[in-house]
């Protein structure tokens, strides 16, 4: 029976959260099967080391283990190192990557050996058993360092650190600057990030030794993607490699956005053994052998008149790549890298990164990848500008906000759709009751106490829907932008919906069900998502990016209308009328003119599984499919505020009130999006209070477990106000454009603003992230220290 | 991380449990709470031969009034602590360091005896007791004894406990009349303090007659801040306690880590010092 409702905007329950919240999620630590194995791993507790000898025989010899292999054991398992997918450049340097290390070891992580055995336990205790000799070389894990003359190489085959440098120049960049009367020139260190997913990292590899086929199970965002790496690296043709990225996977942002070591690992040893291998990460080995997120040092000049309009940008930055390139590590900064002009004008800009190998964990794309640095660096720097020439931090964002309208060109070179970037900064004042707050502030001051407030802004655009597959080769990407859909009437009236994204957590499943059943006009429980399985859902280019629904949602989207477009044939064909006599409505179709004619989608979808009366040139069956390759990116944005009260004695931070008023265009469910916004947020708090990933001299990971690698609970936010404008974005034709990594884009300059505006008056004009109480109880004393 | 393998065996009274750890050796460990010793074995920085669990042992639960003192027993939880209404005056201290410490699944789990045998520099009870001149009672193959807090921490992670002893419980004198306080400085809630502030004064219409102060992760040991508290007594405005809690500065030089420089943490100290004291003494007016 077709229903009138609307699901699409409504704030219908989330499908995936009854088993999730009941204990019936799977994660892929619970898959166990016939005759599997435990693969462990044996890790370099050095920065920096050659490897003179790896003994396994004691490890081999315990009890339990099946195996036990050195780097060089398994060299011949691989065609091909592990891939890197983003050259950003030609003269690039990539390194050869190894799953596990053959003749140097490079950072506190990387895999010297693999012992198996028929338990975990067994294959965890045997690993201590391996005995490896290193020759104990300089490490470096600091970015400038690393630059440096005469810095220890990362690589002893490369002349330097170095591998890449890539540079933008739009407009006459001297010649602004030569007539700005200010020029405000900053430099921020973005601090080395470690995701925190619920779920560890973890692969299952079954093999199939009469037909070599394998089977991979894996906590992956890219089972696709994968599947077709997973073949170059290990030589095995792709069509006989299935990849199942489980329904339940416990979240990624962006760190199961690649290729491992032991994914390769475990199919190889999978191969070699003929039975089935998994492995499991610990947490703090999660911290040591999953991709780090920033670690950059920037520089960023503004010119801008006396008045506060700006005139062009420079920036420099400094980009860890870590020991080796990961997936998509050389991009990161390129996605930020149109974005240091923020949502500004400007006439000319130059942007140039430098990405540095360090001995440390790789770095790849986390949360928001490229974005939250460029927006931190616009949002500070600005607060900057309007400090020396003396303009409220409000108004100089709207003095140089881009005008509203679609296309409008950024001096950062790209055209960003739905511009209108006024409203959601008008309605952020308004919740935070500016002028009250700045007369609060006021008071406070008067009083002298030792609790200070600040109020700090950040109106951010991003880059999401990563998309036209013509923009990415340009900036050397090697795969393409599109998704794929197939949408399937069932005999009975329900709908499956096969989806190339692969949610790790989002709720692609919920939100594709209300795109489906209001454009098929079935109830929201009749719909069902497949997903993950490359097997069930055959092309995907998965999830990361804010891509899901600006991509493979509109794929959804599209086949459904595919869907109606071949039921209305068969409809007309039924009612022995003109296609174009028919009217749709809410999954029924009825004859102009004659409303008590008609046919339902669930008829429809019964009548061409029989199809005993189908119109000429049709086949049996109601399904369609759609690969989205989109036009352009989209640009969500918004206007973020942060109130602090900061303990002047102490240095300690308390963040008062959150205001986050985002546009991701039309909304498919507020709960999801408010759920994206407040995790996003959280994150971007973290790196601007807490969080912060740092190493010893020798290459040693200090916080090495969430004991003092800060990650903050829910007892250190305040309630987060959310708020949004709806600006119909002009690359796809729902109107959507993602908010994913809005949150931690947006934040993490709005806190630091607040802190710097709340001790403005003792002169603290920058506390570098994250703003630790030491660190903000030292800019109080350097800037007193300066006046007296 | 998975710990490396250990045998288990629990114990029903505190006699089975001391004759099972004299059996076990050197490598036996008592097990009540595990929040601390479990994520210690979880990274294989300790690996006990063997677990005897006194978790079971009801005679060593328990809050007990003994008029001027109470008796803790050492299975009492941080939680069942907190809400202690034995505790009062200044023993209250107790109470209110309990009710922060980790989370409340920390609270529910984790015991006072565990956390005093454990002797981590870092713990909030030990610095409570100290200020308190609580007794930590042990027993062991050749009876029980009592030692003095003051006595009983000798370093970091290190007591007057011998191998074999199990710590049993606390004594701690109540100080009727006296306000208490605990400032704890940390990162996240549920965070070790970077510096505590244990704090019980006997305020008077003179102002401070007498005051006591144990100090949280600013050495290998809770310490006491002694010459702060003789500095302080017969004080009664904040400029004077400013002025005492500068001696804090007499102590050993405190830890450097990740989260404090000595030189921030000393300052901390002294901040922590006087706004526990000001709460302590019950004057608002001493406070900011």
């Amino acid at each position: 029976m077709a229903t009138a409702e609307k699901y699409v905007g409504g704030g219908v329950p989330r499908k995936e959260d009854p088993k999730l919240i009941t204990g019936q999620g799977q994660f892929l630590e619970g898959l166990t099967l016939p005759g599997m194995l435990h693969a462990a791993l044996l890790r370099s507790p050095h920065g920096s080391a050659r490897i003179t000898s790896v003994d396994v025989s004691a490890a081999a010899a315990a009890e339990g283990v099946v195996a036990a292999y050195s780097g060089a054991d398994l060299a011949d398992e691989w065609a091909a190192g592990l891939p890197m997918a983003w050259p950003v450049t030609d003269d690039i340097r990539i390194p050869d990557h190894w799953p596990v290390a053959q003749d140097v070891a490079r950072y506190v992580g990387d895999a010297v050996a693999v012992v198996v055995a028929t338990s975990r336990n067994a294959a965890l205790d045997a690993a201590e058993l391996v005995e490896v000799d290193y020759d104990v070389l300089d490490a470096v894990v600091d970015v400038e360092a690393a630059v440096a003359d005469g810095a220890p190489r990362v690589h002893e085959s490369f002349d330097d650190n170095k591998s890449y440098t890539w540079a933008l120049t739009n407009g006459e960049v001297d010649e602004a600057f030569a007539k700005a009367d200010v020029v405000v020139k900053e430099r921020y260190t973005q601090p080395r990030l470690i995701p925190n997913a619920m779920e560890p990292r973890a692969v299952v590899a079954q093999p199939v030794p009469s037909t070599g086929d394998f089977t991979v199970w894996s906590t992956t965002q890219i089972p696709h993607v994968a599947k077709v790496l997973f073949a170059l690296t290990l030589g095995i043709p792709e069509s006989q490699i299935r990849v199942i990225a489980p329904s339940d996977v416990g979240g990624g942002f962006g760190s199961k956005l690649n290729v491992y070591a032991e994914e390769a690992l475990c199919i190889a040893l999978a191969r070699r053994l003929g039975k089935p291998v998994k492995w499991v990460a610990g947490r703090s080995e999660g911290y040591l052998a999953t991709i780090h997120g920033r670690d950059q040092v920037q520089e960023i000049e503004i010119a801008a008149t006396s008045d506060g309009d700006i005139l062009g940008y420079r920036v420099h930055i400094l980009a860890a790549m870590g020991a080796y390139l990961q997936l998509v590590a050389p991009g990161v900064p390129l996605l930020g890298a149109f974005l240091y002009c923020g949502c500004y004008g400007g006439e000319a800009y130059h942007f140039e990164c430098t990405g540095v190998f360090t001995n440390t964990t790789p770095t790849d794309a986390y949360r928001g990848a490229g974005r939250p640095e460029a927006t931190y660096a616009i949002e500070r720097a600005i607060d900057s500008l309007a400090r020396e020439v003396g303009v409220d931090p409000a108004e100089i964002r709207r003095r140089n906000f881009l005008p509203a309208g679609d296309m409008v060109q950024s001096p950062g070179g790209l055209a960003f759709d739905s511009a209108d970037y006024e409203p959601a900064l008008d309605r952020a004042l308004e919740l935070l009751d500016y002028d009250g707050f700045r007369s609060d502030q006021a008071e406070r001051r008067e009083g002298g106490g030792s609790r200070q407030i600040g109020v700090g802004f950040s109106s951010y655009v991003e880059i999401c829907g990563l998309a036209p597959s013509q923009v990415l080769a340009s900036l050397k990407y090697a795969a393409g932008g599109w998704d794929a859909a197939t949408v399937r009437m069932l005999p009975t009236g329900k709908a499956e919906v096969v989806t190339g994204s692969s949610p790790h957590g989002q709720g692609h499943v919920t939100s594709w069900s209300q795109i489906a059943a209001d454009a098929l006009g079935i109830p929201y429980e009749d719909v069902t998502v497949l997903h993950g399985d490359t097997h069930v859902a055959p092309h995907g280019m998965n999830t990361y990016g804010s891509r899901s629904l600006a991509v493979a949602g509109v794929a959804v989207h599209n086949a459904c209308d595919r869907v109606v477009d071949k039921a209305r044939g068969l409809a007309a064909h039924l009612l022995e009328v003109a296609p174009e006599d028919l009217e749709y409505e809410a999954g029924t179709f009825s004859v102009k003119g004659v409303p008590d004619r008609t046919k339902s989608m669930p008829e429809l979808a019964f009548a061409a599984w029989t199809a005993h009366s189908l119109p000429e040139d049709s086949e049996p069956g109601l399904e369609a499919s759609c690969v989205y390759d989109p036009p352009n990116f989209t640009f969500p944005f918004g206007t973020h505020v942060a109130v602090v009260e900061v303990d002047t004695e102490t240095g300690a931070v308390d963040l008062v009130r959150y205001i986050a008023v985002d546009d991701c265009g039309p909304v498919i469910n507020p709960v999801i999006v408010d759920g994206q916004v407040h995790g996003g947020v959280a994150q971007g708090i973290a790196a601007a209070l807490y969080e912060e990933a740092t190493y010893a001299e020798d290459g040693t990971l200090e916080t090495s477990s969430m004991v003092n690698y800060l990650v903050p609970s829910a007892a250190e936010f305040p309630s987060f106000e959310t708020d949004r404008t709806v600006t119909p974005s002009t690359s796809n034709p729902m109107g959507v454009k993602g908010i994913g990594e809005a949150g931690t884009i947006g934040s993490a300059p709005a806190v630091i603003n607040a802190i710097v505006d709340a001790l403005s008056h003792l002169g603290v004009t920058d506390v570098p992230m994250p703003a630790s109480p030491e660190r903000v109880w030292r800019a109080i004393q350097s800037a007193q220290g300066g006046e007296a | 991380m998975i710990p490396a393998s250990f045998d288990y065996e629990r114990a029903s009274s505190l006699d089975e449990a001391l004759s099972l750890l004299a059996a076990g050796g050197e490598d036996a460990r008592p097990l009540a709470g595990g929040h601390s010793l479990l994520p210690l074995m979880r990274l294989r920085l300790a690996r006990p031969s063997l677990l005897v669990d006194i978790g079971g042992i009801d005679e060593l639960r328990g809050v007990q009034d003994d008029g001027d003192s109470v008796t803790i027993g050492a299975l009492t939880t941080h939680h069942e602590v907190a809400g202690a209404a034995a505790l009062t005056g200044g023993s209250g201290l107790i109470a209110k360091v309990a009710e922060g410490i980790g989370d409340p699944q920390v609270r529910h789990r984790g015991t006072l005896g565990g956390s005093v045998a454990h002797a981590d520099p870092a713990s909030d009870l030990p610095a409570a007791l100290l200020a308190l001149d609580a007794e930590v009672t042990l027993a062991g193959p050749g009876g029980t004894r009592s030692v003095a807090a003051a006595d009983f921490f000798v370093g970091p992670f290190m007591s007057a406990a011998d191998d074999g002893e199990i710590v049993t419980g606390v004594r701690v004198p109540k100080r009727e009349g006296w306000g208490s306080a605990y400032q704890k400085f940390q990162r996240r809630a549920q965070d070790w303090a970077i510096v505590g502030v244990a704090a019980v004064v006997n305020w008077t219409d003179s102002g401070i007659a007498g005051a006591a102060i144990g100090l949280t992760n600013m050495g290998g040991t809770p310490l006491r801040a002694h010459a702060v508290e003789a500095a302080l007594t017969g004080t009664s405005e904040k400029a004077q306690i400013l002025a005492a809690v500068s001696k804090v500065s007499e102590l050993e030089t405190p830890p450097a880590d990740e989260n404090a420089s000595s030189e921030y943490r000393l300052h901390l100290a002294q901040v922590l010092i006087s706004r526990a004291v000001a709460e302590a003494a019950g004057c608002p007016g001493m406070q900011r």
